[in-house]
């Protein structure tokens, strides 16, 4: 077994109502920064996980998404594995 | 009489007040700790309000595995009568029992206020009491109270009847077609985000949620005994 840090993102859906990303765009404009043309807020989590390698590290990651860590009806998830 | 299992989880604040109008209302009610598997034969479930777990993670998210969810959900899949109320509506959805999800409020502010709905589905075991197009008072507390489902599912909803409350006049959260409240296609699992646990009495401010719970005990009623049981002056609908 070796050991793999997992980064998962997790994304509110794009067709969906991000308030808090609209509220931190409105607070971008506020202070000057008029480039901005859309924020969204997701979540960021980093897991320490054991794994024969590198693709079952992802695939069990996957799982954790499907299962608990992103919802399907309002979530899009992405995994980024690497070594530790 | 009815036995109404009131689930507690970590962190369900709205436990105590359910238990108490179930029992106004005639019900056997008792609580069931979120750990237990064996639900006690019982013929209502309901998951109260709160913040289960902290709302860590999406509200609802990890109180959907608790141990005493499998017993949950089998309940529901024989046809047993299932309502969430706020946190409780959160953990259904989360859960998959009921469609949709519920999001972070459009204004962003934790809102805790009265709200007018309408009933528009009273061929529920929760609703059975009430008249089509009844506005009633009755309080939000949330923070993560906006209905979202997928255009499909939303048109699903409406052709099915499914919309069980909707908002009036104002929408406090954003939610869908102003969805405050849903079942499932099989009529048996309810989920509302407003309280009407909080609106059962006179000193509380107002009674039009007390009919939700008599309504259980009504439709159990009009299903078991003889004569259709009349409360106050009106007759069950089912």
């Amino acid at each position: 077994m070796k050991a793999f840090r997992v980064e998962v993102r997790v994304m509110p859906r794009a067709t969906l109502l991000d308030p808090q990303g609209r509220a931190v765009e409105h607070a971008l404009h506020a202070l000057g920064f008029d480039e901005v043309t859309a924020v969204r807020i997701g979540k960021h989590l980093v897991l320490d996980v054991t794994a024969p390698s590198k693709d079952e590290a992802a695939a069990r990651a996957r799982a954790m998404c499907d299962r608990l860590l992103a919802n399907p009806v309002t979530e899009d998830y992405s995994v980024l594995v690497e070594a530790a | 009489m009815r036995r109404v299992a009131v689930v507690v989880f970590p962190g369900s604040n709205c436990d105590a007040d359910t238990l108490h109008a179930a029992r106004a209302a005639g019900c056997e009610a008792y609580v069931v700790w979120h750990r237990e598997r064996d639900l006690g034969q019982a013929d209502v479930v309901i998951l109260p309000g709160g913040f289960s777990y902290g709302d860590y993670l999406r509200s609802g998210a990890i109180a959907r595995f608790s141990p005493v969810m499998a017993a949950v959900a089998e309940h529901a899949r024989a046809g047993g009568q299932l309502l969430g109320i706020c946190n409780g509506f959160q953990i259904l959805c989360e859960a998959g029992l009921l469609p949709g999800a519920l999001m972070r409020n459009a204004g962003l502010r934790f809102l805790s206020r009265p709200v007018s709905v309408r009933v528009e589905a009273t061929d529920t075991p929760f609703t059975c009491l009430y008249e089509r197009g009844e506005v009633l008072e009755l309080p939000i507390a949330h923070g993560d109270g906006r209905y979202a489902a997928d255009p499909r599912t939303a048109a699903e909803l409406e052709a099915g009847g499914q919309v069980v409350w909707r908002y009036v006049r104002d929408n406090p959260n954003g939610s869908t077609n102003d969805i405050a409240g849903i079942c499932n296609a099989g009529r048996n699992v309810v989920g509302i985000m407003p309280h009407p646990e909080r609106r059962i009495a006179p000193v509380l401010g107002g009674q039009d949620g007390a009919r939700l719970f008599l309504s259980m005990e009504a439709g159990h009623a009009t299903q078991h005994a003889v004569g259709v049981r009349a409360v106050g002056d009106r007759h069950p609908g089912v």
